[in-house]
């Protein structure tokens, strides 16, 4: 559908934007959704790219800057797409003080991207996290749901990487 | 739920169930950590081969933290009457032995458990150094209970103190009964919750607020997480009965989202809480009542500053604003509001329960009770540790945490995370409480304990604090937005080997400032860990300035490679180093060209002969 | 007054006795104490970001935590507060140093230079070194827009733009994004002003201390003109500028200057000089005919006034619904120009493809009006180029004109006569007491004296009036409404939309205030706002002007009158319709630009 303009925004026939109206509208009554349905947006579509924000400042009647403002403002919510596996390195202290870093550089020399940053092929999207509850495995990183501890030894990263380029 | 008979009666069923009379009952502990380490499949493999094998009378029960990072996965078998059996670093091959020897025919596995003990009992988590130490009472169900069985809590006197609160005490009672108490906020300021509760108490209101901080923000602190993943129906509990003694009738409980079991178990205790009738309307048969709410943050650290997190609970960007007015006066929506730690509510259920006398029995006078502790970094047992306020921290580094790794010299501990401030041997002896740790230069905060040896960087650690602090400011007043990011440009320098002893002068001047004027508690307390590296480890500041040096060989910059006598001229490391600043003959020494090195230590890592040396 | 609750404190040794709300700021004041603020704007912005008005205080002797903001901070029995000790002086210079190293610092060619707050404190501060060198925050300039221009290398994030925005318009265009040190001020994605839901009121203009939002500047262009021998340059000055161009030269709030302002802009050397007064005048007649048309003929009702260009971009991108009951009138400026190169061209033959149309507007939003697509008549745009109140103000200095000691002129004829109608045009309820007194001669077929309607004036957010008059030989009561701010205008659409209010007319001015507090007028700075409030100031300035001019109804304005006579023949005819009316259409906004 194209509007007025002559932009393919607010697609109405994608289902996923269905979906966001009817937790939209299961939430209306209640206060302060604006964060939750972000939330629920990001979940649905796995970022907050500018269609969407618009299709919830015209159904929460937020302005879309203050949504982008929070969008932005929160590490968690993404603008951009990220890659098909997330890559968190925690920099809590337990781990920063177990050498942390020395993980963070191992993986961002492998992949040649920086922190935040998703590759190129799309696949791998790194973040710097804070402490993953798990400081008895120090140093930590999670891909997708799997933990990775005590990561002393940096050399096995990149055989752990290469598990999720299959 | 229309009055504590009733609640008496689930009671009594609720124990028989709890209570193993025959059989065994097993629990693993599942909380975020122990899942990390693999108990998933340890758990899915107990319940495939106990069903298996047609095993009857026996319960298996996940179970939030045990505490003990580094022997996760733990199992642990209670048989009535004998002592408790801990398996620890359990996987499905070893579920499968403990499974036919253990279960099936009464032989515990020795070899999985901790080891003998004197005579020929066996030793398990109690018998542990860890825990000697230690007392439980926050944590005391946390290992012990299903988390997602509230019958379970309520075999254990849960839902008690709010049925006493409700239908015994006034709203005025409650609260001086937690005045009486001295229990102290364990989210950081050590706030008195008593008080705190009688401010919103005194406001009238159409519409009162609880609010339960469960951000925990503290990069290397995990222990309300462990409370949530343990115990969700006690801080519930405490919700309900903080709501009576203020007026209010709503509650929010604030929670990471990068805590996914946590809100898991929340979400599944106030159903049951709803449904057995402790939430919603006419608790316990009275006119009183309260529901709760889950919020989840989204990755940002300020958002554990209440003000901050009220504008998130709000849907906003979560700034701070000034306060006065406080949140007791206008918080949420401008409603008069009490947000309350994890920890401090985890206490209120016990304390109404048992009394201010014996809560006050613990710790010291004017901080009683007892405190958790994430303890981590360069120490042996990492893990989350609960202590009687009053203990020294030497007990806790030595005989709790039984002395850093692999013999190396302790150097500091960080209490109060990114707030907080660095305590050095000269202090160790010092009991433990919020007044005391503010004295010696540090604070309480939420409870992080990071022991750091002398391979770490005091100045570096101050860099690592301050970049935490600058990447999680939110921006909004000039000291701490501006300020901040300078100071971390100055500790760049310094650690880049390009710093000047006046510029330890300009970061202390700024440092004052960011105290002096930050609008909320996170500039305000930023510049403590430099300030308190620098009070107490100057003269490694004054090595990175003058001398362009990092004594814990650290900092990058300031650390050479050399090659010594050592080398027998195998050429390993030539191969590794990626700038080719290594030459030599073989079968003589090496050399590295300075100018060419990029200190990646590769070389150093790859040097079998252990001749290449750092400084 | 008498029983406002009064406090006792002590500022710097000095005791008073203020209301028991009042902030230690508004008490230092009334002891006589300045104290520095930047992100603080009265009612509007107190956010208490910038920490340059802290002080040190105490309450009965006990120190107060750290050095408290006293913009926000409210007095208390027994407080005693210092603002000049060490300690202060020390934390204010250091913050502003903060701002500084994080600040395009290039005074000397700036816009704000000379009413610039930051400039202006650090003046007062003696600011004499800035001792950080560091990253800076990424700058973005965008000029897309005719409008504004949003500069973020002079931003401070005081986050005045962003309340105004939000909380005054109701709009939004504007919030803070990211976090930490890459807090940005900014439209969602970067977007620029242009192409978001901006309607250029240039409220945010007003607000900002610095230069980091800002008009469009069009100066130069003038200038060029005017030294072209080929052009024929013609000048129109809208009714609130003359309420305000005098404070560029120093007068106080709200002193008219219209003789002055007409001499100075013969010595610039326009070759016309004209008044947006003579088409508001013109406005009167078009739109009451249009009104009085749509009442008796059942057309859509309620009308809604469209000289507020900022109000007319609001209403397509938020009201669409509502575009049928906007009159059809062009706003004066555009009518103005739309006769000069064609009634004024042909009267004194001249070639219209010769003259250049300056107009001088309160408004920024009428820069991007003038260049609307439809804003022409057979090839010959309207309007060519639009300055601010500010800018004409910078053409005078920089034409070297001692502007207080200007004689007063009078405008030329025959597009320069107005009445006191007109001039009132300039704040919010003028328009529509205008129409008023000339749709009740015309249906009474009297000429009343009675002239005043009380209820459309003030300052009060939406203002409501009805008069009975006789419509197809019926007593009627007409009903009206008045919405300055477009946060205002949307409550009453919103009560239209619901049912709950039927209006026949309602007047909608962007601007809270209406044009005399334009986002082209002249800054006033937050501590001034402190004594003075521009919007009341300068609409007493129309008011008193209204009541010295003899000629007090649109109807009367022989200049108008013969120019129906002459040309147009007759209000609403072919002619006005070809000239003087336009349409309107809904507008995206947030779109991707391919
Ligand atoms: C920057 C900042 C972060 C904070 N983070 C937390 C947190 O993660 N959890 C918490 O309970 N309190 C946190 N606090 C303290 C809370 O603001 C608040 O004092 C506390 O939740 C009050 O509860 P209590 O009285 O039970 O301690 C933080 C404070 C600041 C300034
Ligand atoms: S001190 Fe830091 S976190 Fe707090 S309001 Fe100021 S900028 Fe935000
Ligand atoms: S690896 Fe070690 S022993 Fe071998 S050449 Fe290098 S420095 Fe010498
Ligand atoms: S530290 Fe790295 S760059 Fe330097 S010599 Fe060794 S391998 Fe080469
Ligand atoms: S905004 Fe003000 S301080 Fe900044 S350059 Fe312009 S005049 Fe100077
Ligand atoms: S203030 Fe100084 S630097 Fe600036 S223009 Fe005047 S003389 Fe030159
Ligand atoms: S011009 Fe008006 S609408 Fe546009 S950003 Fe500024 S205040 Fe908002
Ligand atoms: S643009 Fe101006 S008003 Fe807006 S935040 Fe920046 S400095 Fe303040
Ligand atoms: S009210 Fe006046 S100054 Fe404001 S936008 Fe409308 S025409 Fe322009
Ligand atoms: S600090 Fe890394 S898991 Fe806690
Ligand atoms: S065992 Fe649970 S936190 Fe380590
Ligand atoms: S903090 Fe008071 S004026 Fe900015």
């Amino acid at each position: 559908m194209q509007n007025d303009c002559g932009c393919n925004c607010n697609k109405t026939e994608d289902k996923r934007y269905a979906e966001l109206k009817a937790y939209i509208d299961s939430v209306k009554d209640s206060q302060g959704i604006t964060m939750t349905v972000l939330q629920e947006a990001q979940r649905i579509f796995g970022y907050l790219p500018l269609e969407v924000q618009k299709f919830i400042s015209e159904n929460i009647g937020v302005p879309i800057a203050e949504l982008y403002g929070i969008a932005t403002f929160y590490s968690q919510f993404a603008i951009t797409p990220k890659g098909k596996h997330h890559i968190g390195i925690c920099l809590g202290t337990a781990c920063y003080v177990r050498g942390a870093q020395k993980v963070m550089d191992k993986v961002v020399e492998e992949l040649n991207i920086g922190v935040g940053e998703t590759t190129q092929d799309g696949l791998f999207t790194i973040d710097a996290t804070r402490c993953l509850g798990c400081c008895g495995l120090a140093p930590v990183m999670m891909i997708d749901d799997d933990v990775y501890g005590k990561l002393d030894n940096v050399d096995v990263i990149p055989a752990i990487l290469e598990k999720y380029r299959g | 739920m229309n009055g504590i008979n009733e609640l008496n009666q689930l009671k009594a069923k609720a124990v028989k169930d709890f209570e193993v009379t025959d059989g065994y009952r097993v629990v693993v502990g599942m909380a975020t950590c122990g899942i990390s380490a693999g108990a998933k499949p340890v758990l899915e493999k107990l319940r495939e081969e106990t069903a298996a094998k047609g095993l009857s009378n026996i319960q298996i029960v996940p179970t939030g933290c045990i505490g003990m990072c580094i022997y996760e996965p733990i199992v642990e078998v209670f048989e009535p009457g004998k002592d408790k059996v801990t398996y620890i670093h359990m996987d499905p091959d070893r579920v499968s032995k403990v499974v036919s020897e253990h279960l099936e025919k009464g032989k515990p596995v020795v070899e999985y458990t901790i080891g003998e003990g004197e005579g020929d009992k066996l030793r398990n988590l109690d018998d542990v150094q860890f825990y000697k130490k230690q007392k439980r009472v926050v944590l005391q169900n946390c290992g012990l209970i299903d988390p997602e069985n509230i019958d379970d809590y309520i075999a254990i006197d849960g839902y008690q103190a709010l049925a006493k609160a409700v239908t015994q005490m006034t709203p005025q009672e409650v609260i001086d009964l937690m005045k009486a108490s001295g229990l102290r906020g364990r989210g950081g300021a050590g706030f008195s919750t008593g008080m705190k509760w009688s401010f919103a108490a005194a406001n009238e209101a159409d519409q009162k607020y609880i609010i339960c901080n469960a951000d925990e923000g503290d990069p290397g602190a995990f222990m309300d997480r462990s409370v949530l993943e343990g115990d969700p129906h006690s801080v519930l509990e405490a919700m309900a009965i903080g709501g009576y003694a203020i007026g209010a009738t709503k509650g929010f409980i604030y929670v990471r989202a990068e805590y996914p079991v946590a809100v898991h178990r929340l979400k599944i205790a106030i159903e049951q809480a709803k449904e057995k009738g402790f939430l919603g309307k006419n608790i316990f048969g009275s006119n009183f009542d309260f529901d709760i709410e889950i919020r989840l943050g989204a990755g940002a650290f300020v958002c554990g500053e209440e003000t901050a997190l009220i504008a998130s609970i709000e849907g906003k960007r979560g700034m701070s604003r000034n306060k006065p007015p406080f949140p007791a006066n206008k918080g949420l929506w401008g409603k008069p509001t009490i947000i309350n730690n994890v920890e401090t509510l985890a206490n209120v259920p016990k304390i109404i329960l048992n009394g201010p006398e014996w809560f006050r029995s613990m710790g010291t006078e004017k901080s009683p009770g007892t405190k958790v502790f994430a303890l981590g970094g360069k120490i042996n047992n990492t893990g989350l540790v609960e202590v009687p306020m009053g203990i020294t921290l030497r007990e806790v580094i030595y005989d709790i945490g039984e002395d850093c790794l692999n013999g190396k010299a302790f150097k500091a501990v960080q209490t109060g995370g990114p707030s907080g401030g660095c305590i050095t041997r000269e202090n160790l002896d010092t009991p433990i409480d919020f007044d005391n740790l503010v004295a010696i230069g540090s604070m309480m905060g939420s409870g992080g304990m990071i022991v750091m040896d002398e391979d770490n960087c005091m100045v570096d650690i101050a860099r690592f604090f301050l970049d935490f602090t600058v990447d999680e400011s939110c921006g909004k007043c000039t000291p701490c937005r501006e300020g901040t990011k300078r100071m971390l440009e100055i500790l760049d320098k310094i650690t880049a080997g390009n710093g000047t002893l006046e510029d330890l002068d300009i970061l202390e001047e700024l440092a004052e400032n960011i105290k002096n004027t930050s609008l909320c508690a996170l500039g305000q307390t930023a510049p403590n860990p430099v300030l308190s590296t620098i009070k107490h480890f100057r003269d490694e500041y004054v090595a990175h300035v003058v001398d362009k040096r990092c004594p814990a060989s650290v900092c990058k910059a300031l650390l050479s490679y050399f090659i010594t006598d050592a080398c027998t001229g195998c050429t390993r490391c030539v191969r590794v180093c990626p700038t080719k600043a290594i030459t030599g003959t073989v079968k003589q020494r090496h050399v590295i060209d300075q100018d060419k090195c990029i200190k990646c230590g590769a070389c150093m890592d790859a040097c079998t002969f252990k001749a290449i040396i750092r400084k | 007054m008498e029983n406002v609750q009064k406090v006792n404190v002590t500022i710097n040794g000095i005791a008073v006795s203020v209301p028991k709300d009042y902030t230690v700021l508004l008490a230092a004041k009334a002891a006589g104490i300045d104290i520095p603020t930047l992100c603080y704007l009265k009612d509007i912005n107190e956010i208490a970001a910038c920490r340059v008005c802290v002080v040190e205080a105490d309450i009965n002797g006990v120190p107060m935590r750290n050095l408290p903001a006293s913009c926000v901070l409210q007095v208390q029995e027994g407080m005693n507060i210092r603002t000049n000790t060490a300690k202060v002086r020390k934390a204010v210079r250091n913050n502003v140093e903060l701002i500084l190293a994080n600040h395009n610092r290039e005074c000397l060619t700036c816009r704000r230079n000379g009413s610039c707050e930051l400039q202006k404190l650090c003046d007062e501060l003696g600011i004499a070194d800035v001792p950080f060198d560091g990253a800076k925050r990424k700058a973005v300039v965008d000029d897309l827009s005719h409008s504004i221009i949003r500069d973020s290398s002079k931003c401070i994030l005081c986050g005045r733009c962003i309340s105004t925005c939000k909380n005054v318009q109701g709009i939004g265009v504007l919030d803070f994004t990211n976090r930490g040190f890459n807090t940005e001020v900014a439209p969602a994605f970067d977007y620029s002003m242009r192409d978001v839901d901006c309607v250029f009121c240039g409220q945010c203009i007003n607000a900002c201390p610095v230069a980091a939002l800002r008009e469009k500047p069009y100066i130069d262009q003038v200038w060029e003109a005017i030294e072209d021998p080929d052009k024929f340059v013609v000048v129109q000055t809208a009714p609130a500028v003359r309420a305000a161009l005098g404070e560029e030269f120093g007068l106080p709030v709200g002193t008219p200057v219209t003789g002055k302002m007409v001499a100075a802009l013969r010595r610039i050397g326009f070759d016309k000089v004209f008044d947006t007064n003579f088409s508001a005048d013109l406005t009167i007649l078009e739109e009451g005919t249009e009104l009085l048309n749509r009442v008796t003929k059942g057309g859509t009702l309620p009308m809604i006034t469209s000289c507020s260009p900022g109000w007319i971009r609001f209403c397509e991108i938020n009201y669409p619904d509502f575009l049928d009951n906007l009159s059809t009138c062009k706003s004066p400026q555009q009518m103005f120009g739309a006769l000069v190169k064609s009634y004024y061209a042909e009267k004194f033959n001249i070639d219209p493809k010769k003259i250049v149309s300056v107009s001088v507007m309160p408004c920024v939003s009428k820069k991007t009006e003038a260049t609307r697509p439809e804003m022409e008549v057979d090839g010959n745009r309207d309007i060519d180029i639009v300055l601010t109140t500010r800018e004409l103000g910078d053409m005078i200095k920089q034409a070297r004109i001692n502007f207080l000691a200007l004689p007063d002129e009078e405008d030329d004829s025959i597009l320069g006569d107005y009445t006191g109608a007109a001039v009132i045009f300039g704040t919010t309820g003028g328009v529509m007491e205008a129409a008023l007194r000339t749709v009740a001669d015309i249906l009474t077929g009297e000429n009343l004296t009675s002239i005043e309607y009380d209820d459309v004036r003030g300052l009060e957010g939406v203002k409501e009036a009805s008069v009975t008059l006789p419509i197809n030989g019926t007593p009627t009561e007409i009903k009206v409404a008045v919405a300055h701010g477009t946060a205002n205008a949307a409550k009453v659409l919103d009560a239209v939309r619901a049912g709950e209010k039927d209006y026949h007319f309602i007047e909608v001015m962007a601007c809270p205030g209406g044009c005399v507090h334009g986002g082209g007028q002249p800054h006033v700075s937050a501590k001034a706002r402190l004594d003075v409030n521009p919007k009341a100031n300068r609409a007493n300035a129309l008011y008193s002007e209204d009541e010295r001019l003899v000629l007090r109804k649109s109807h009367d304005n022989p200049e108008v009158k013969k120019l129906y006579e002459d040309y147009l023949k007759e209000p609403n005819g072919h002619l006005s319709h070809k000239l003087l009316h336009t349409h309107y259409h809904k507008r995206e906004v947030y779109c991707p630009q391919e």
